[in-house]
């Protein structure tokens, strides 16, 4: 039988794992208000954004942008948007395990594919299971810049201008609410056709400054970043949510241990003490 | 009298959304005015003031570049970054600009140099926006 002394070594380090894990949920808690905050001030400007790029496409526009054109797919590309950091539970292997269903099921109708990165728990897991991977960012903290996810967007939309891609699907959690979060892999390129709006079913067409073509690929652009973007501050209000859960479930179990392993030492404890008593009892008999 | 729809939104935030009976703004091919009413429009949005008149009451936002779409009834700005003119520090923004002309003075690759004549002209817009705030003043 293990000895006292050990068994209060044992708990005292779980003590001040459980410390930590509890000091890690107090944080966690503190981020998502700040994070849930990005996503609510970012929301106007992409609901803004689709609303002009419905616009645009209920008009009868001189000008049909690639982003909408279905061609024969021989290659896909998947956008994963991950955490830079763990201990937030299943957050990130859920959502690798649906890309690489969805991966499967396209290769099996003889679509190839590959995975544009962001987030180093995404690299790290690519790198691992190998995959062709064309772009990755990293590393881009609690507050996401935008023109941290510009390169990475060129890449990807580059590709798909040459050929070299058919298809993009975004992958990333969504924030459903604190308690859960839902992997989500969605189509982005092509764009989903938007429904013509009774209203607008007259001819007309917007006048453009400069050249339609020049203005609708930055204005595409912009969407399909913005679309990136949000899917990223979504993911890391997701990180922490799954995160504070995470590490409450881990101070939990930190104080059952606990209580096993005090339950252990009293009886050891109590053993010793037993066992020093009969051996004095059983000296003073033998005198 | 008649109103406009306005709405300026950055990629970060809400900058303003109410009616007006004018709006100026800095389009890539020169300054426009919209009045409600307007044939819509699609055009770059560059770096410069944007008024908002309502009757008498007119606010300026300093918009980055970016687009703009005009529809008879509502027009929307789409700012990479946007921020109410009051807000600006002329200090700041002047600052800005000579680091922009130093790093184009000691420009190194094509790439920096590209990326420092957008900072200067980004600038150059902020300080016209204050000072034509002034002016107004």
């Amino acid at each position: 039988m293990a000895n006292t002394k050990e068994v209060r070594k044992q708990i005292a380090s779980i003590k001040s794992t459980q410390k930590i894990t509890s000091a890690m949920e107090m944080v966690a808690a503190s981020k998502i208000k700040k994070t849930q905050n990005e996503m609510q001030l970012g929301r106007p400007y992409s609901e803004k954004i689709k609303e002009v790029i419905s616009h645009i496409a209920n008009s009868s526009s001189e000008y049909s942008h690639p982003f909408y054109e279905h061609r024969e797919t021989k290659r896909a590309c998947f956008l994963v948007v991950s955490s830079d950091k763990g201990l937030c539970g299943g957050l990130n292997i859920n959502l690798f395990k649906q890309v690489i269903s969805k991966s499967a099921e396209l290769n099996a109708q003889g679509i190839e594919s590959n995975f544009a990165l962001i987030g180093l728990k995404a690299a790290s897991f690519f790198k691992s299971v190998g995959g062709d991977v064309v772009a990755n960012v990293q590393k881009l903290g609690d507050k996401p810049d935008p023109d941290a996810l510009i390169g990475l967007t060129k890449t990807v939309l580059d590709l798909h201008r040459n050929g070299e891609i058919d298809q993009v699907y975004l992958c990333g959690n969504g924030f459903v609410n604190t308690m859960t979060q839902e992997p989500k892999v969605e189509q982005l390129i092509p764009l989903p056709a938007e429904e013509k709006d009774e209203l607008t079913a007259t001819h007309w067409d917007y006048i453009y400054e400069p050249e339609a073509q020049d203005l609708l690929e930055g204005l595409m652009t912009r969407y399909i970043e913005s679309l990136i973007y949000h899917a990223v501050i979504e993911n890391s209000a997701c990180e922490q949510a799954a995160k504070m859960l995470a590490m409450k479930n881990a101070t939990e179990n930190a104080g059952d241990l606990i209580k096993e392993l005090e339950l252990l030492y009293n009886n050891v404890r109590q053993a010793a003490i037993t066992q020093e008593l009969s051996e004095i009892v059983g000296g003073a008999a033998a005198v | 009298m008649s109103t406009i729809k306005v709405s300026i939104v950055s990629s970060s935030e809400e900058i303003y959304s109410g009616e007006g009976t004018m709006v100026f703004a800095t389009g890539s091919l020169g300054e426009i005015g919209i009045a409600p009413g307007h044939t819509p429009l699609l055009t770059g949005l560059a770096p410069g003031p944007v008024r908002v008149q309502n009757g008498d009451d007119e606010k300026t936002f300093f918009c980055s570049g970016g687009f703009i779409e005009i529809q008879p009834d509502l027009v929307t700005f789409l700012s990479d970054r946007a921020e109410r003119a009051e807000s600006m520090d002329e200090a700041e923004a002047i600052k800005s600009q000579e680091l922009a002309e130093k790093n184009m003075q000691d420009k190194e690759s094509e790439l920096d140099y590209t990326k420092a004549a957008a900072q200067l002209a980004e600038a150059a817009a902020r300080i016209k926006t204050i000072q034509k705030l002034r002016k107004n003043k």
